[in-house]
Parts: C-alpha cells; sequence; structure tokens
C-alpha cells in the first residue's frame, strides 16, 4: 500500500523550474530515501510533501488531496524536520517538544494535560526526558537530533519526513539516529521519508530509493536497483565500487582515481 | 517530566505573585507621594472603602478625597494603562518580528503619533485640545497601516516588513519635521507633546481608551501560544499546521491599536515597550504565554512608577515622563543584562 502517491510534480523557486513531473509512490510504514547529487531537487521535494511549496500535479498523502487538506489537518498527518532545524536558545526541551502538539490545539486552545502526556512520553522515547528543563541553547549536536525528533514525535504523525537526519553528527550519532527512526517506522508503523548523503546508509536503511538528477527521478526501486556503479557514475560523475556485506545490504565505497604513470600528485 | 510541569508552574506562579505586588506597591507609592500631603493611613482605608462590600471610615478631608479620586487616582490608573498597554505591544511586536530589539513604536507607529498630532496641533488647533489625541491614534494606526502594506510584497518576511517599517517612520518623520520647520511658534507645544506626559490626566481619558485596550490586549494575549510557535521560523511553523501570516497579522494590528491608545492620551513614551518584556524574561523565562501577561502588569507598575517620579522630582514642575522611562529605565536596564548570568534574550 502507498502512503504517499505524487504525480506529475513541478515546482518552480522564484521562477526557476527546480522539480519537473515527478511521480513517485511511497509505501506505508516504509523508509524511503531520496538521494542525488546537490542541487538535484531533493530538498524541494521533499519540502513539497510536506505541503510547504505551491506546485502544479498532485501529491496524495493516506488518499487525501494535500492541496485540499487545511494547515492543521494536513500536520495531524505529516511531521517535517528540516535540515536545519531553528532551535529557540533559551526555550526549554519541554516546551519545544510541546510544540509538536501544535496541529491538535483549537486556535484559541492551550496544551492540556493529554498534550502534555504526548510530549513526554516522546521525550521518554527519545530518552531525553532527563533534560526537559534544560535550555536548547545547552545541547550537544546528539541530543538536538534527538529533541527534533521529539518533537515531531508529539504531532504523532503518519508521516515523517526528516530533510538530512544525519548531516551535522558524527558516526556513531548518525547510526543511533538512523536506528531510532528505524525502530519509531517499526514500532509505530510512522512512513519514513528522508533525503540522505551517505549512499551506503541510504542503502542500509531504505527499502526504497528515489534518485533524483536535475529535478527529475532518474530511477527508484530498491537499493540493489538503484546503487550502481554506472548510474552513480553518471549521475554524481563519481567514482565508486558497488559491493554488498554480509547480509547482503549494498555498499557504496569511493574510490580514488589512480595516479597518472610518471606523473606527480598535485596537491 | 514530573520535576518539569512542576518548575514551570511555580515559576509562573511566582512571576505573577511578583509582577501583581509589583504594580501594587507601585499604585500604592504614587498615590501617597505627591504635593499634597495625605495621611497614610486615612488614604489606605478611603482606597479600601471603594472595594465594594467593604466599608472603612476614613479620616480623609473632602479636600484630600477630591486631590486623591480626581487628581492622583486617574493619573495613577492611566499610567498603569499605558505602561502596561506598551509593554504588551512591544512584548507582542518581538514575537512576531522574532526580534529583541523591536519596540511598540516601531512600524511607523510613533512616526505616524508625532506626524498626526502635529498636523492637529499647527493646523487644527481651532478644535480644540481634543483633537491632538485623535490625531495621533489615526496617525499612530495609519503609520502600522502604510509600512505593513510597503513591506507586505510577497507574503510579508519579518526582515522586509521591519525594514519597510524604518523607511515609513523616517518619512513620516521627516513631513512631520517639515510641517512644523514652518511653524515655528507650535514648535514648544509639539516638543512638549513629543516628550509624553500624564499630567492631564482624567476619568475620562481613562474611559476613553478602556475599550480599545481591553480588545487589543485581550487578542494579544490569547496569541502567547502562536509566538511561541512562530518562534522556530515560518516555514516550521507552517508544518506545524499554523499560519504565520495571519497571526502576524492579527497579532499587529492588536499591538498597533494597543500602542495607538496609549499614545493617544500620553504622547510618546519609549523605553517601556522594550525594557518591559526583556526583565520579564528574565523573571520568568522566555514563553510568550507568561511573557506577555507579566509584561502588562510590569509595564503598568514601572510606568506608575516613572510617573510618579516625572510629577515629584522637580516638583511643583514636571519632568517629561519619557525622560523619565529612559534616565530611569536605562541603568536599571543594564544592571539587570549585566547581573543576569544566563543570557536569555
Amino acid at each position: 500500500m502507498n502512503a504517499i502517491a505524487v504525480h506529475g510534480l513541478t515546482v518552480e523557486l522564484d521562477r526557476v523550474r527546480v522539480l519537473h513531473e515527478v511521480s513517485c509512490a511511497v509505501q506505508a510504514a516504509g523508509w524511503t530515501a531520496l538521494i542525488g547529487p546537490n542541487g538535484a531537487g531533493k530538498t524541494t521535494l521533499l519540502r513539497a510533501l510536506a505541503g510547504l511549496l505551491p506546485h502544479r500535479g498532485t501529491i496524495k498523502v493516506d488518499n487525501a488531496d494535500l492541496g485540499s487538506l487545511r494547515a492543521r489537518g494536513r500536520a495531524r498527518l505529516i511531521a517535517y524536520v528540516p535540515q536545519a532545524p531553528v532551535l529557540p536558545p533559551d526555550m526549554t526541551v519541554e516546551e519545544y517538544a510541546l510544540l509538536g502538539r501544535t496541529p491538535h490545539l483549537g486556535y484559541l486552545g492551550g496544551p492540556g494535560r493529554r498534550d502534555r502526556e504526548k510530549a513526554a512520553e516522546a521525550l521518554d522515547r527519545l530518552d531525553v526526558s532527563a533534560f526537559a528543563d534544560r535550555r536548547l541553547g545547552r545541547l550537544s549536536g546528539g541530543e538536538r537530533q534527538r529533541v527534533v525528533l521529539a518533537r515531531a514525535l508529539a504531532q504523532e504523525p503518519q508521516v515523517l519526513l526528516l530533510d538530512e537526519p544525519t548531516s551535522d553528527l558524527d558516526i556513531g550519532h548518525q547510526q543511533q539516529v538512523l536506528e531510532l527512526v528505524d525502530e519509531l517506522r517499526r514500532s509505530r508503523g510512522v512512513t519514513v521519508v528522508s533525503t540522505l548523503h551517505d549512499l551506503t546508509q541510504a542503502g542500509q536503511y531504505a527499502g526504497q530509493l528515489v534518485l533524483l538528477h536535475h529535478g527529475r527521478v532518474e530511477a527508484a526501486g530498491t537499493a540493489a536497483t538503484v546503487l550502481t556503479q554506472d548510474l552513480i557514475a553518471r549521475v554524481y560523475a563519481a567514482r565508486v565500487t558497488v559491493s554488498a556485506d554480509p547480509d547482503g545490504r549494498t555498499i557504496v565505497t569511493p574510490v580514488r582515481e589512480p595516479p597518472a604513470r610518471g606523473s606527480t600528485r598535485l596537491p | 517530566m514530573k520535576a518539569g510541569s512542576r518548575g514551570r508552574r511555580l515559576r509562573a506562579a511566582r512571576g505573577y505573585g511578583i509582577a501583581a505586588a509589583f504594580l501594587a506597591a507601585a499604585m500604592l507609592a504614587s498615590a501617597l507621594v505627591g504635593a499634597a500631603d495625605l495621611n497614610p493611613a486615612a488614604t489606605v482605608t478611603a482606597l479600601l472603602d471603594k472595594i465594594p462590600f467593604v466599608h472603612l471610615p476614613s479620616s480623609l478631608s473632602s479636600l484630600d478625597r477630591a486631590v486623591l479620586f480626581q487628581i492622583r487616582l486617574p493619573r495613577i490608573v492611566l499610567g498603569a494603562l499605558v505602561g502596561g498597554l506598551l509593554a504588551v505591544a512591544g512584548a507582542g511586536y518581538q514575537g512576531v518580528f522574532r526580534n529583541p530589539l523591536v519596540d511598540s513604536g516601531m512600524l511607523g507607529a510613533s512616526a505616524g503619533a508625532g506626524l498626526g498630532a502635529t498636523l492637529a496641533i499647527v493646523y487644527f488647533s481651532g478644535l480644540g485640545p481634543g483633537a491632538v489625541p485623535v490625531a495621533a491614534f489615526a496617525g499612530s494606526l495609519a503609520g502600522v497601516a502604510i509600512a505593513y502594506v510597503a513591506g507586505a510584497v510577497r507574503g510579508p518576511g519579518t526582515a522586509t516588513l521591519l525594514l519597510a517599517g524604518v523607511a515609513v517612520g523616517l518619512f513620516l518623520a521627516a513631513v512631520q519635521t517639515f510641517v512644523l520647520q514652518r511653524s515655528a511658534e507650535d514648535l514648544q507645544q509639539v516638543y512638549y507633546w513629543l516628550l509624553g506626559s500624564l499630567s492631564s490626566a482624567t476619568w475620562q481619558q481613562v474611559a476613553e481608551i478602556l475599550p480599545y485596550s481591553v480588545i487589543s490586549v485581550a487578542v494579544v494575549l490569547v496569541h502567547g501560544r502562536h509566538l511561541d510557535v512562530l518562534s522556530v521560523g515560518d516555514e516550521e511553523a507552517r508544518a506545524l499546521g499554523m499560519r504565520p501570516e495571519r497571526v502576524r497579522l492579527i497579532v499587529v494590528a492588536a499591538c498597533a491599536l494597543a500602542a495607538a491608545s496609549a499614545v493617544a492620551v500620553s504622547g510618546l513614551i519609549g523605553f517601556v515597550g522594550i525594557v518591559v518584556p526583556h526583565v520579564v524574561r528574565r523573571l520568568a523565562g522566555t514563553s510568550y504565554r507568561l511573557v506577555l501577561p507579566l509584561s502588562l502588569l510590569v509595564g503598568a507598575g514601572f510606568l506608575v512608577l516613572a510617573d510618579t517620579l516625572a510629577r515629584t522630582v522637580v516638583s511643583p514642575a514636571e519632568l517629561p515622563i519619557g525622560v523619565v522611562t529612559a534616565l530611569v529605565g536605562s541603568p536599571v536596564f543594564v544592571w539587570i543584562l549585566r547581573s543576569t548570568s544566563a543570557v536569555r534574550t
């Protein structure tokens, strides 16, 4: 079953066409990774899926047309975590997680006990409730990312959109965050769509990959079909080898061009 | 988490307690101080006697009563109202623009009011003194409206809007200078008005701005939570199901109404709208659900104190209240900034 169906999606930003007639489908409760070189339109596609961009074509989430949903209804369905979320430095972790309850509150209403419980539960789930009172400005990179995920979780979405969730983290915290997201996906049935720079990580965590190039879908499918040496060479202009780990997951390794014989290496 | 929510409630209760006590103390002190020497105990009983169902005999003479109820009290209440309005408007603007340096006079509000008052004084003095507050009120609202329309190209972004406000403010100030320069005999009166004063406060003025005050303050206060959401930026606020442009328009309109009401009866009083919200943040954290109502109370108390100083320090003459708010407020503000270790703003 598809949680998201995109058909003929065209997006223009400042009169420049960034996405051309993109069509793709995202499996419910699956993890779909959007990959592609810088400027391919990954973030734009993600923002369009979040309902944040004017577009042509249709985006259906849970069979509802995204354009016909009101802002609040859309936010109850979809949580969006940008690559660099704004974390007001003096807001406490608890207050921040509580912002995730916004789409569940009436215009004049404030958060009630149930909302506080949901926020607390989300903080607990991401193992950050110990510093609920701490200010956001005092958190480390790994803690920040977990707190941001807690806010998204408090939103109780069916779809979680993550833009480069690991970009500022060391390799250990990258794995920790990706495992957490995968755990949430499996235990809650949340559909995950994320952009990912690291192709090996994309292959390891995502069941489905969508490769974008110049605003068009170049390839889509499993890691084995999308992450091929030829395709990567063509789209990224990169030299890589593609292999498989013992579990059969794809590993993409960058390879350095051998120096031409007799030439001195340039710095 | 349990500890977290208890801590938050305690902090809120402590904040409200301190702010309310500050306002009450400021009002009482102001009622007791002045040219006419009122007996403190008799004054307090006379005031308590006004509370419904409380009947206390007071030894205050009828002259003293008149001083208290017809001269001092309307001025205290008007000062509290003006201070509360300016502080709430400042805090509201700071939330809308995500900028701690924004004041209630931004967006062309002060310049518009100044121009309105100047026009009334220079060209429409025949209409009597009643024309000035109306013109200031209208000018203040018009200034904000022009800035908003000018800055709201392709959906109002905060920086564009603020810059448009600066441009409109400078333009209106230039027009005002031009008008004034051609009519030097009104200089003194305009100058006096620009510095702000509550010296002609009456119950009627209180009654005139009360409806606007209640509406504008109520609208701003119910948007505290929305301003908290706005602090993560427009895009994320939108992803959370909010409509930032609409919230911004509503809050700006309400803040403009609050500031215009204050300006109409007091002239231009700076400093309250920027200092008070910052002091409150240091007291109670940054959530606008607390900052807005606490700014209302603390701003009210602050202006009552400032006005008390304005009318007593060089008595029987009076200092312009804008001078007092800046003279007293700036050092206190700097001291607070330096003495609080946590940087919260």
